[in-house]
């Protein structure tokens, strides 16, 4: 019973994990770069709420849409003023750009709110659920669990039934094709960016939840999981930042379990270093097709 | 005034002075073959002109409209489809939505499901295996899917470029009847052909590139008899 307990929590802490990751994942499917201050985003969204919840004393939700407005807004405005000036420029000049919007945006946050870690507000409220003899998981890992689970649900049905998702698959497998069809490929990276952080806005209340703990650095470690997570499933393919999100909370968690708090996150890193040893391209990873 | 009109157009790619200041007409209805040896400058033409490469200077009028300051999504809009050296269709995607692809500027629904029934017709292969993932269909299929999917947004002019590479000559010939039933439809055709035989037989007009200059230009039928044409390009 233990061990479904800590399964649970492990797969909460995933979904946190997966929700991250599709905002790197689909970036990196369209736009081809790998957005590294994605994590700040999070942390971003976090002060956003903690702020509309402590200081101006608003309701859950609405300090949740305002987070997930605020996330929307920034990651479209990074995307324009910091990647969309690079668009031809070598991959290597995008990622220093990006590694520069994240530290940007921790010492933005770090001016505003101070280093001093915050303690987030229990927004969400809920009890403690227990599922059998012996066997209690908090509200907050079932509300994760089934959020992400309905996220995960509108985002598959999003991309393989609508128009503008067909447009994304089309444009992150060659980007020339697509604007041969009459897609504007900036507008579709901007749809990009503001689904991947309208994902972390919802993601850093989840998250928030479950750890209370809001510092300028808290997107930075859960980011560079979500990557890890977003890579480890195959980076550029949907299904597999969520598998490979849910697996890594679930391995992180198994480890701090039984094995040792302290080396979980050597075990997460080297469990993906296997991995990538055996399948290069990721869990659900495909192959890319060579160009005649 | 010409369809398509293409004045003293340069384009550098990279370092190298690709097109050297060409000039050439497309009349609406026209089959115009742009014919050349490889590395002449036929696809960076192409390119320029629906926009996904950008010139150094002179100009490409569509119907009066400059192109050279239009980006491409919206040269789609103005009735130039483009089917790319390679084919280039969206393999992991079906045949189906590679189609629907092809009409994401119309919003005629009615007119959309109308043209899918037309393309389906010339090429019924194609709605055999509509849910199929396009990266599975041979070589030929997918050249049918390429000129079905730049069909469907039932474009003005047709520009294409090498349809007939790589293919079997089942598939070459396919391809060739295929592009006079699109003239026969009243749609003007830019093509750039390796092929060049099979190019003049079903154009009106030629141009002759080599390294980036148009040498020679006219007719298609008097072309086909031309000594220098025979020798470099006929191989007779």
């Amino acid at each position: 019973m233990t061990f479904l307990s800590y399964l649970i929590s492990g797969i909460s802490l995933g979904s946190v994990y997966a929700l991250i990751a599709l905002g790197y994942t689909m970036v990196y499917g369209i736009a081809k770069m790998l957005n590294f201050a994605h994590g700040d985003v999070i942390m971003i969204g976090g002060f956003v709420v903690f702020t509309a919840v402590s200081s101006m004393n608003t309701s859950a939700p609405i300090a949740i849409v305002c987070g997930i407005i605020a996330c929307v807004v920034l990651g479209v405005a990074i995307e324009k003023i910091a990647y969309k000036p690079l668009r031809n420029a070598t991959p290597l000049a995008v990622l220093i750009t990006a590694i520069g919007v994240s530290y940007f945006l921790q010492n933005l946050a770090l001016i505003i709110f101070g280093s001093a870690a915050k303690n987030f507000p229990d927004i969400l409220k809920l009890e403690d659920l227990q599922l059998a003899e012996g066997l209690t998981v908090t509200g907050e890992a079932v509300v994760t669990i089934l959020i992400t689970i309905v996220i995960m649900i509108v985002l598959t049905l999003f991309i393989n039934y609508t128009k503008i998702g067909t447009a994304m698959q089309a444009v992150s497998e060659d980007r020339g094709a697509a604007q041969l069809m009459g897609v504007n490929v900036n507008t579709t990276i901007s749809i990009t960016f503001a689904i991947g952080s309208a994902l972390a806005a919802v993601a850093s209340v989840l998250l928030c939840a479950s750890y209370p703990l809001l510092s300028p650095y808290t997107g930075a470690m859960p980011g560079i999981k979500a990557f890890t997570a977003a890579v480890f499933g195959g980076i550029g393919s949907i299904p597999g930042a969520m598998i490979g999100g849910i697996l890594l909370g679930v391995i992180e968690n198994l480890s701090k379990a039984y094995i040792s708090t302290e080396l979980s996150d050597a075990i997460v890193f080297g469990v993906l270093i296997i991995v990538l040893i055996v399948k290069p391209t990721g869990i659900l990873g495909k192959k890319m097709n060579e160009k005649v | 005034m010409a369809m398509l009109e293409v004045r003293d157009l340069e384009v550098n790619y990279g370092a190298i002075n690709a097109i050297k200041k060409i000039s050439f007409d497309v009349n609406e209805g026209e089959v115009i073959a742009l014919i050349g040896a490889n590395g002449a400058g036929k696809t960076t033409t192409l390119h320029t002109i629906t926009g996904l490469l950008k010139a150094k200077g002179g100009s490409v009028k569509f119907e009066g409209k400059e192109l050279l300051k239009t980006p491409p999504h919206k040269i789609v809009e103005m009735g130039m489809a483009h089917v790319p050296e390679g084919r280039r269709i969206f393999q992991q995607l079906s045949v189906y939505k590679n189609l629907t692809m092809g009409a994401f500027i119309r919003k005629d629904k009615a007119g959309i499901e109308e043209t899918l029934a037309k393309v389906y017709e010339k090429f019924p292969r194609l709605e055999e295996r509509k849910k199929q993932i396009a990266g599975t269909l041979s070589g030929g299929e997918q050249q049918m899917l390429a000129m079905g999917r730049a069909l469907m947004s039932n474009p003005k002019i047709v520009v294409m470029d090498e349809p007939s590479m790589g293919l079997s000559p089942l598939f070459v010939g396919e391809v060739f009847k295929i592009i006079e039933e699109i003239k026969a439809s009243g749609t003007t055709v830019l093509l750039v052909e390796q092929n060049a035989k099979k190019a003049l037989e079903i154009a009106d007009r030629a141009y002759v590139l080599e390294t980036g200059k148009i040498v020679l230009s006219g007719d298609a039928k008097d072309l086909m008899n031309d000594d220098s044409v025979k020798k470099a390009y006929l191989g007779e």
